[in-house]
């Protein structure tokens, strides 16, 4: 089965993992802004990432618009569906008990998967090509452009957020309701505009998440199908932690990419979720995650 | 108006039939599900086996799901272990179609119990997806283990005979599926009236406070698995008969979310909502079918948006009764008894 194993392989594998693993960090994120601020664990992650693309393929090949105006035109499509979201389903539900919402966001991926494939059809479509074609030569193993522009663009992002979280009023504020919604609220915070806030946010990261994910491997409904990585990867960094997102992100696409390179792909999401379950049973809150007691 | 129900004993209060209304009425549906075969035929005798494989198997996520509050994301999965052992069995050591049930069932249970096994460490959210995992890595085993699932191209299921009579037709199958329905229907009924079952609800309601009354949460969890994935394997294994093959997609991912939706549009934690959530769930789309067919002539793609549509009715359904009705159809059912009962007075 493994042959020789080549240390060039190994090394070009591992970089098209981390190339990945970026991506499942970049989505972690998203995921983890809506917890941190609402509590609520957002099965739809995928499907939000996957309406991401698709909406940027209606800019950039449907009308044709160029790279510049399609982006930017995506996040403020993105930003209005995470609003949209928030608003209808979620607040609602708030006062009830964190089960259903987390339904309601079951009952939404099937509403996400139905409304891209009533307008996009099922079967799987390619982006326009952005990035830049030519691959990259790191000693002597090759790095394909995609995987290292979409690394460099999730990086960016990823420490874009780390900075607001650390010292724009806005990220204060939801780190602030994050900690304790009744304290924040006592000192003027206003808890459902920062509720709307972090779903916003996080439908454009999953957006800008869904766009590099359909520039590398191509567009289709099922792509939510990231989404079952993305939890593992949450899980695994702890469901609150930024950080955790980061590193657990960029460990389980390695893991990822090397299972499936030298087993094949149908190992891959086996390899994922046996972890997934060893790290429930060991350490529930994950590797960075906040351990929660709990009260009567 | 309907008067003195008020009740003199436990006994009499805990009974399966409270009022000899109920009774009644329990009469005229098990007449009117005898009489069905004669009335109905072809589709209608299809429709009404798969709405009843599916009354089993969402009574069974119910029993986990409504009235233990363990949130599973694989019921599907165990549903099709039960397929898979229905197939396995008859084509290769021909046992009767009875005995295949009750593997099916045990088989699922026995790994009903293994996923269940964290559930003692994690809870609520964490276990949704720790049963989404299970069934990632069960969906992996019915691919990859060819020698007993048949890989992608799955296995072929022989006709059901029972005592020399080949159960061919929804027809046949009807007499099958029906007795055992109603008897796992009824089981689960009374289930709730047994300790087993009040600890169940217990542990729902105040998992801590159940423990302190001295409820065992580690076995009565395991326990709650195990009951409610023995209804999803005879589901599976019933489902294994009628389609007469067992391949990877015959249950995926979106099925788990079929029988989740039908628990709480029917009403999570009550039998009757079970009832209602499947019948409805499973009718939604025979009526998008019609919908489809009475729009084709003046619209000839209608076919090809039926898919994307069902989803979006499954998604909005979830959505839609989470925040308007939570309690579900059986809410809307005790509404419409009440006001009758209490009529001409409001209630």
């Amino acid at each position: 089965m493994f042959g020789a194993i080549d240390p060039i392989d190994i090394i070009e594998t591992s970089i098209a993992g981390l190339g990945t693993g970026a991506l499942l960090a970049l989505t972690g994120v998203a995921f983890v802004i809506i917890y941190k601020a609402t509590k609520v664990i957002n099965l739809a992650i995928g499907e939000m990432l996957m309406i991401g693309a698709f909406v940027f393929y209606g800019f950039s090949a449907g009308l044709a618009l160029p790279i510049w105006i399609s982006i930017p035109a995506t996040l403020v499509v993105a930003a209005l569906i995470g609003g949209g979201i928030e608003r209808l389903m979620i607040r609602p539900l708030m006062k009830d008990n964190p089960v259903s919402v987390f339904m309601v966001t079951i009952g939404l991926t099937s509403i996400l998967i139905g409304i891209v494939e009533l307008i996009w059809t099922a079967e799987p479509r390619r982006l326009p090509e952005f990035l830049p074609g030519q691959p990259i030569v790191l000693g002597e193993a090759f790095i394909g452009s995609k995987t290292a522009y979409s690394f460099l663009i999730a990086a960016a992002v990823i420490a874009v957020l780390l900075v607001v979280f650390a010292f724009w009023r806005g990220g204060i504020a939801l780190r602030a309701t994050a900690t304790d919604r009744a304290a924040a609220s006592s000192v003027g915070i206003n808890i459902a505009g920062v509720f709307s806030f972090s779903w916003m946010l996080a439908a454009m990261v999953a957006a800008l998440a869904g766009i590099l994910v359909g520039s590398v491997g191509g567009i289709s409904s099922a792509m939510g199908l990231f989404g079952l990585s993305v939890f593992v990867v949450v899980i695994v960094g702890g469901l609150d932690s930024i950080a955790g997102a980061l590193i657990a992100g960029l460990f389980i696409g390695w893991l990822e990419a090397m299972v499936g390179r030298f087993f094949g792909g149908e190992f891959k999401l086996l390899a994922t979720f046996s972890i997934l379950l060893v790290v429930l049973v060991v350490r529930p809150y994950g590797l960075f995650g906040t351990h929660e007691i709990e009260r009567l | 108006m309907r008067v003195a129900t008020a009740k003199e004993s436990y006994a009499a209060d805990e009974a399966l039939f409270k009022t000899d209304t109920q009774k009644v009425w329990f009469g005229v549906l098990m007449a009117g599900l005898l009489l069905y075969p004669f009335v109905g035929s072809g589709y209608w005798m299809f429709l009404a086996v798969l709405v009843m494989i599916n009354v089993i198997s969402t009574t069974g996520l119910n029993i986990l799901t409504g009235y233990t509050g363990q949130v599973s994301l694989g019921h599907a999965a165990f549903m099709a272990v039960g397929a898979y052992a229905v197939a396995f069995f008859d084509t290769r050591f021909n046992t009767p179609v009875l005995l295949n049930l009750v593997i099916a069932g045990a088989l699922s249970a026995a790994i009903g119990i293994l996923v269940g096994l964290p559930s003692l460490r994690i809870k609520g959210l964490y276990l949704a997806i720790a049963t989404l995992a299970a069934s990632v890595i069960l969906h992996f085993v019915f691919l990859n283990w060819t020698p007993v699932t048949g890989g992608l191209r799955g296995l072929n299921v022989p006709t059901a005979t029972i005592a020399g009579i080949e159960l061919a037709t929804p027809e046949r199958l009807y007499w099958l599926v029906m007795p055992i329905t109603v008897v796992m229907v009824l089981a689960a009924k009374n289930l709730f009236r047994t300790r087993v079952g009040r600890a169940f609800i217990a542990i729902r309601d105040r998992d801590i406070s159940a423990e302190i009354i001295g409820i065992s949460l580690f076995q009565y969890k395991l326990t709650s698995f195990a009951i409610s994935s023995f209804y999803a394997g005879v589901a599976g294994g019933l489902w294994a008969y009628m389609f007469r093959v067992v391949t990877p997609e015959s249950f995926p991912g979106l099925a788990s979310i079929f029988f989740l939706a039908a628990v709480i549009v029917g009403g999570a934690g009550t039998i009757i909502g079970g009832l209602f959530g499947a019948i409805f769930m499973t009718l939604v789309p025979e009526l998008l079918k019609l919908v489809a067919a009475l729009v084709t002539p003046f619209y000839p793609d209608a076919p090809i948006y039926l898919a994307p549509v069902r989803n979006i009715v499954f998604g909005l359904l979830i959505v839609g009764f989470l925040i308007f009705e939570p309690m579900g159809l059986a809410e809307v059912w005790r509404r419409m008894r009440r006001f009758f009962a209490l009529w001409p007075f409001r209630t």
